[in-house]
This record gives C-alpha cells, sequence and structure tokens, in this order.
C-alpha cells in the first residue's frame, strides 16, 4: 500500500469510530416548531448527487411550501467562479429517514444563472415529454444494480489481494460466504419505505457484494424523480456503514457481471386485453433507434457501458439490437408470463447501473409514442451528459 | 477466528434503520431451493398490506439462469408461494415466504420435490404421517475450517463436547440460542436443541409435525440457520462428513410414526413397516442425500454410529443400525421409529415421502410409482 492510501484507509476506520451514542444524545433533542429541509441535486458529472440543509419555520405541507434556493455551482463541475450561482428549484418532497419526521428531503432542478436547466438537468425535458404522452398513461420500473466497496475501493469483504469463489452461489444467496453486507440493503429498504420511495423489493446479484433493488411502477416524471432519490439514501446509508456504492457498470473486469438499470415499460395499451400487438409495435421503433438510446443509457454517451454490454454475463452486445420472450441475453426481454398472457410490459436490459433515469424514460417515451419519420427531436433533448 | 466483514458493520446503525415506521406496507421475502437441491436462494418485494393466508401472496419469477436451473436464452421460472412464517429479521408484519419452483412450462423444477411429495402425502391423510427430523450441522468460518477450531489444527478428540457445557467444550452456542428463538418467533415447529459429539457441531429437532409440513418446516429452519449464520459472520455446512478420519458425520435421522404405529399393538406394524423397508433399502438410500448416495457414502461407514450403506440393519436402542426402535417403543409396544439413514443435506420432501411410500402405501421395488398414469 502507498503512503497516501494507508492515511485514507486509517481516516476512513476513524470516522466509524465515532461514537453512536454520542449522536444519539443529540440526535433525540426536540426541535420545536422548526423543521431541517435538505435540498438534493445532480451535479456536473450527471451521475454525482449533493445535498445541503436548511431550516424553515414550520413544517412543509407540500412542495410548494419549500422556497428556491442557489448553489455555489463552480464547486461541483457546473459553472465558472466568476459567474457561478445556480438555481435550486424544490420538485418533489420525501420524509427524512436519517433525521426523521417532521424533516424533508427534497429533491431538485438545477438551472443555470439564466433560468435555463443546468447541462446535466435532464428532468425538465423528460418532464416535457411525459407531459406530452400523459394519456398513455406510461409506467415504468426500474431495477438499480450496485456493487459494494470498502474504503479501499475493493470490493467489500473481498480478500483483501485476491477475489473469492467463480459466480454461481451467490445470485438470491444467503450466508456469510454467499452474501456481503446485507445490512445495508435492509437498512436501505427501510429507509425508502419511511422516505415514499415506492421500492418494489431487493435482492443479492450474481457477482458478491452486488445488489439490486428495484422501483416502481412509477408514472411518467415520477420513475427519476423516486429513483434519484433512492440513490441519495443508498449514499447516505453507506455512508453512516463506512462502506461506498458505485453504480460504475463494470466495477471489476474479468468474468464477473457489470452492473446494470434494466428499465421495465408498459403504457395502458399494453397492460390491456391484446396489449401484446402494442408492445411488439414498441420494440420494433425501438430497433429502429438503437444507437440513440445507446448515447442516452450512460452519462457518457455510451462509453461506459461499452464496458458492461458485451455480449456476455447476461448482456446483449452493445452493437446489435434483439429481442427475446424471456431471454436475457437480448436488449429487449419479453417476460414468460406476458408472451403467455399476451399483455403486460417488456424490458429493455441496456441502461447502465449509472444511468440519468430522465434521460432513459425520456428516449422510450419519446421513441415509443411521440417519434416519427417527419419529427426530429431537437438538438436541446438529445445532448449527453459529457 | 474467521468470521466475515460483515458481520462487524455497526448494529447501532442498523438499529436505527430497522426500527423506522414501514406504514402500511409489508416485506415478504420468498424462499426458495435451488438447481443443486440443497442451496437456498431468496429476495424480498414489498406488499401494501399484511397478508393474512398464503393464498394472498403472488406468484412471482426470477432468473433460473443464475441458480443452476436454466440457460440464459429461456430463463424465467416461477415462484409459487406454498408456505409462510413470520419474519424474525424483519419482524411483523413482515413475512418469509417458502415457494415451489416451476419452469417455464409451469412443470416442477427438477429440484422441485415438494410437488409429488404433497402429491404422496394427500394420499394418506386419513394415516395422520408424524415426522420428527433431527437436523445436525457444522459450524465454519469464513475460512471453511470449523467455527472454534486453532486454524492449523484440531481439538482434542471426541467424548467431552456431546451436550457439553464450557468454552473449552461448546463452540458457537450464541448460534444456537439465536436460531431457537427465531424458529420459535416465526412459528417453526423446534422441539429442541442439543450440542453434538464433534465439537462444532449441533444438532436441533423440529417436529412432530404431519405430512407436507415436516419438509416445509425444516426447509424454513435452515434458512432461518444460514441468515443466522449470516448475522453472525460464520457459515453452518450440511455436509455429511465435513471431517475426514475421526470425526463424526452430520446426519437427519427421521423419527416417524402413522396413527396406527401410535395406538395400542402399534409395534407390530412398526415391525411390519421395517420389513417393507429393508426390502427397498437402495431406493432408499437413493432418495436420501441429493446425490443420490453418493455424499452418503462418505458418512454411513458403519463407524461413528451410522450404519453401513451397504447393508440394512435394525434393531432396539441401536445406533448402529439403519433403523432405531427406541428402547421405550420397545417397551410400549407402539409409538414411532427412527430412520438413521438420511444425510443431513437431504431433502425432507423426498425422505418423508419414501417412507410413505414404502410403509403406507406398501410399495415394492427400486422404482417409486408414478400415482398420476
Amino acid at each position: 500500500m502507498t503512503e497516501p492510501l494507508l492515511q485514507r484507509k486509517w481516516i476512513g476506520v476513524a470516522q466509524l469510530r465515532l461514537n453512536k451514542a454520542v449522536r444519539q444524545q443529540y440526535m433525540s433533542l426536540p426541535q420545536g416548531e422548526r423543521v431541517q429541509v435538505t435540498y438534493i441535486w445532480i451535479d456536473g458529472s450527471g451521475e454525482g448527487l449533493r445535498n445541503k440543509t436548511r431550516t424553515l419555520d414550520v413544517e412543509p405541507q407540500t412542495i410548494d411550501d419549500i422556497p428556491e434556493w442557489n448553489f455555489d455551482g463552480s464547486s461541483t463541475y457546473q459553472a465558472e467562479g466568476s459567474n457561478s450561482d445556480m438555481y435550486l428549484v424544490p420538485v418533489r418532497m420525501f420524509r427524512d429517514p436519517f433525521n426523521q419526521d417532521p424533516n424533508k428531503l427534497v429533491l431538485c432542478e438545477v438551472l443555470k444563472y439564466n433560468r435555463l436547466p443546468a447541462e446535466t438537468n435532464h428532468r425538465m425535458n423528460c418532464n416535457k415529454v411525459m407531459e406530452e404522452v400523459k394519456e398513455h398513461v406510461i409506467w415504468f420500473g426500474m431495477e438499480q444494480e450496485y456493487t459494494l466497496l470498502g474504503i479501499d475501493g475493493h470490493p467489500y469483504s473481498w480478500p483483501t489481494n485476491g477475489f473469492p469463489g467463480p459466480q454461481g452461489p451467490y445470485y438470491c444467496g444467503v450466508g456469510a460466504d454467499k452474501a456481503f453486507g446485507r445490512d445495508i440493503v435492509e437498512c436501505h429498504y427501510k429507509a425508502c419505505l419511511y422516505a415514499g420511495v415506492n421500492i418494489y423489493g431487493s435482492n443479492a446479484e450474481v457477482m458478491p457484494s452486488q445488489w439490486e433493488y428495484q422501483v416502481g411502477p412509477c408514472e411518467g416524471i415520477e420513475m427519476g424523480d423516486q429513483l434519484w432519490v433512492s440513490r441519495f439514501l443508498l449514499h447516505r446509508v453507506c455512508e453512516d456503514f463506512g462502506v461506498v456504492a458505485t453504480l460504475d457498470p463494470k466495477p471489476m473486469t474479468g468474468n464477473w457481471n457489470g452492473a446494470g438499470c434494466h428499465t421495465n415499460v408498459s403504457t395502458k395499451l399494453m397492460r390491456e386485453e391484446g396489449g401484446l400487438e402494442f408492445i411488439e409495435q414498441a420494440i420494433e421503433k425501438l430497433g429502429k433507434r438503437h444507437k440513440e438510446h445507446i448515447r442516452m443509457y450512460d452519462p457518457r454517451g455510451g462509453k461506459d457501458n461499452v464496458r458492461r454490454l458485451t455480449g456476455h454475463h447476461e448482456t446483449a452486445s452493445i452493437h446489435d439490437f434483439s429481442a427475446g420472450v424471456a431471454n436475457r441475453v437480448a436488449s429487449i426481454r419479453i417476460p414468460r408470463q406476458v408472451g403467455q398472457e399476451k399483455k403486460g410490459y417488456f424490458e429493455d436490459r441496456r441502461p447502465s447501473a449509472n444511468c440519468d433515469p430522465y434521460a432513459v424514460t425520456k428516449a422510450i417515451a419519446y421513441t415509443c409514442l411521440l417519434h416519427s419519420e417527419d419529427r426530429e427531436e431537437s438538438e436541446e433533448e438529445n445532448i449527453p451528459a459529457m | 477466528m474467521a468470521t466475515s466483514t460483515s458481520s462487524k458493520l455497526s448494529k447501532a446503525v442498523k438499529q436505527h434503520y430497522m426500527d423506522l415506521p414501514q406504514g402500511d406496507k409489508v416485506q415478504a421475502m420468498y424462499i426458495w431451493i435451488d438447481g443443486s437441491g440443497e442451496g437456498l436462494r431468496c429476495k424480498t418485494r414489498t406488499l401494501d398490506s399484511e397478508p393474512k393466508t398464503i393464498e394472498e401472496l403472488p406468484e412471482w419469477n426470477f432468473d433460473g439462469s443464475s441458480t443452476y436451473q436454466s440457460e440464459g436464452s429461456n430463463s424465467d421460472m416461477f415462484l409459487i408461494p406454498a408456505a409462510m412464517f413470520r419474519d424474525p429479521f424483519r419482524r411483523d408484519p413482515n413475512k418469509l415466504v417458502l415457494c415451489e419452483v416451476l419452469k417455464y412450462n409451469r412443470k416442477p423444477a427438477e429440484t422441485n420435490l415438494r410437488n409429488t411429495c404433497k402429491q404422496i402425502m394427500s394420499m394418506v391423510d386419513n394415516n395422520h404421517p408424524w415426522f420428527g427430523m433431527e437436523q445436525e450441522y457444522t459450524l465454519l468460518g469464513t475460512d471453511g475450517h470449523p467455527f472454534g477450531w486453532p486454524s492449523n489444527g484440531f481439538p482434542g478428540p471426541q467424548g467431552p463436547y456431546y451436550c457439553g457445557v464450557g468454552a473449552d467444550k461448546a463452540y458457537g452456542r450464541d448460534v444456537v440460542e439465536a436460531h431457537y428463538r427465531a424458529c420459535l418467533y416465526a412459528g417453526v415447529d423446534i422441539c429442541g436443541t442439543n450440542a453434538e459429539v464433534m465439537p462444532a457441531q449441533w444438532e436441533f429437532q423440529v417436529g412432530p409435525t404431519e405430512g407436507i409440513n415436516m419438509g416445509d418446516h425444516l426447509w424454513v429452519a435452515r434458512f432461518i440457520l444460514h441468515r443466522v449464520c449470516e448475522d453472525f459472520g460464520v457459515v453452518v455446512s450440511f455436509d455429511p462428513k465435513p471431517i475426514t478420519g475421526n470425526w463424526n458425520g452430520a446426519g437427519c435421522h427421521t423419527n416417524f410414526s402413522t396413527k396406527e404405529m401410535r395406538e395400542d399393538g402399534g409395534l407390530k406394524i412398526i415391525e411390519e413397516s421395517i420389513d417393507r423397508l429393508a426390502k427397498r433399502h437402495q431406493y432408499h438410500i437413493r432418495a436420501y442425500d441429493p446425490k443420490g448416495g453418493l455424499d452418503n457414502a462418505r458418512r454411513l461407514t458403519g463407524r461413528h454410529e451410522t450404519s453401513s450403506i451397504d447393508e440394512f440393519s435394525a434393531g432396539v436402542a441401536n445406533r448402529g443400525a439403519s433403523i432405531r426402535i427406541p428402547r421405550a417403543v420397545g417397551q410400549d409396544k407402539k409409538g414411532y421409529f427412527e430412520d438413521r439413514r438420511p444425510s443431513a443435506n437431504c431433502d425432507p420432501y423426498i425422505v418423508t415421502e419414501a417412507l410413505v411410500r414404502t410403509c403406507l402405501l406398501k410399495e415394492e421395488g427400486e422404482e417409486p410409482i408414478d400415482y398420476r398414469k
């Protein structure tokens, strides 16, 4: 180990040693009428989350009770120092599982100094598309995979100088030799339930120290909001435990699975009798815009996903588009039940774990419901983050 | 001593989150047996309200290509809820749900032995077959060495450990205590525990349980044990012979009785059943571990309180026999008998089914009868 790494590990361990009993003394102090509101936003990387807190005089009942705020964008890869104020516009409120009631978490959109959306604010355009397709009642469910790392950057609980046994026994596994870090998963689940995030389920994944949780079904713009807040909760819970969650799509090269964000989709017509026809139509449209979608499915225009979508480890190759019933090596999978009942939903397996759910859901809604040969997506709508 | 990294995560931090209220939402953890026939898998889903009966739990599905159960190109498999228990890890109102696995064509998966067992049990309802299974297991560190054993070596020879007390005799009692309470909370029919002959080896008993419930309760008890061990950072092994040499193996002695055997004069029925079992030894051996007898071959040597795998024998109070009739049963002339052959990693569904087929349905020969034809 190099010197700086040793220091980093020591500091990390020291933070873990902060006395939780002492913390509890303070956290149990009553706060009168005043309420803490933590504002959360996406930074200039398109992946990172930032947060800061302010006091309000009284508990906000709705999102309209929460004022706009601002922050220093030059410290979040979002602005120049000479003109760095950026706006935080509250868009959705949740209960705070860390500071608990009546305190709140507030997801925000970021606007530049001229009140135009920041480069990584994909929510604004997503919302426009979702408004336009409202009548279709489009539902999403996203399966967020992630990997736990120790503070040294090695996957959590892997032997320091080596690797665990090969993949096989870990998926949905139980036992200290199969499930690494379940406490984090359990606590994150409870935090989501408390906060009001629509968490659907969780399971251990194929690579050891890799886990997945699902959020949904959510309609329209809600999907992005809920997924981003669930990610904030994950990072915060991991911070409390002294470990790190990474959404990198291929944290370990070699014979180890990557991490994706499979996105399940349905519209009102797909869910009704005979809906399979609409599902197949949607898949055909998606097939014609594969490259465009790949650009939207990770924050680097496809460069991250290239490391993951190899055609191995239950992925389709990034170069080809394919679809099939119960087929986990295709770009799109139609669940077996849906094939049998001839209605339901489909699963787009291409999005990377670190995708922006606004960009993903917007692309899918646009391609399946709005795009036609004559209509061009505007320049604005099609720019990836970097 | 190799306990896992995960077990050292702060429990105070965990407690804060586990105490958070969850409104009306309920977590249901679906549990199933994977393609190995021994491994258990689990995943959780949220329900909008507390299910009161098993019928309220929806079907689900999973990726069978990741559990040794199907190919990636056709991997969806179905989870059918079969038995519901309270969740001792997340507590009320959350649930544990044991499931049967169906293939893509809705036929039972290869290692779904519950399906046939249920059918067989339904044929003998009126006989009220009761079972009690004695699950032995060994605790290991994450390095694979038995828990509490010196890292590069062995403890003193067997003798003082069976039902022992003291830090030099009982290794890992906390796990046993925690598991017992968790089973009681969950609603599993756990009826006792004791330390076993090999150090770091323990046993718990589930029963008396009737029919299909025996398999359900034993599988859930095993799941709870795996989860409790995970929390403590140790590993439980159901391997029938974890350490070669002069160390006991691990079995799953199965006690069995029918209404007739429990009534006056029942000993006669017991002896008739044993006669039938004697003629079907190979069929039972094949059913008594997940590898058709290969696992048990390492354990049933004729030594260390086992019978030889090649021969069938029975006797009163005889622990070196395949079947033991307890002394009290010999005296009362009614009761039950103990089949000592099943391996610790057996599937209780097929073990209980085999006993019913041979003793109640009076089958003969090497192959079980397919009553659906």
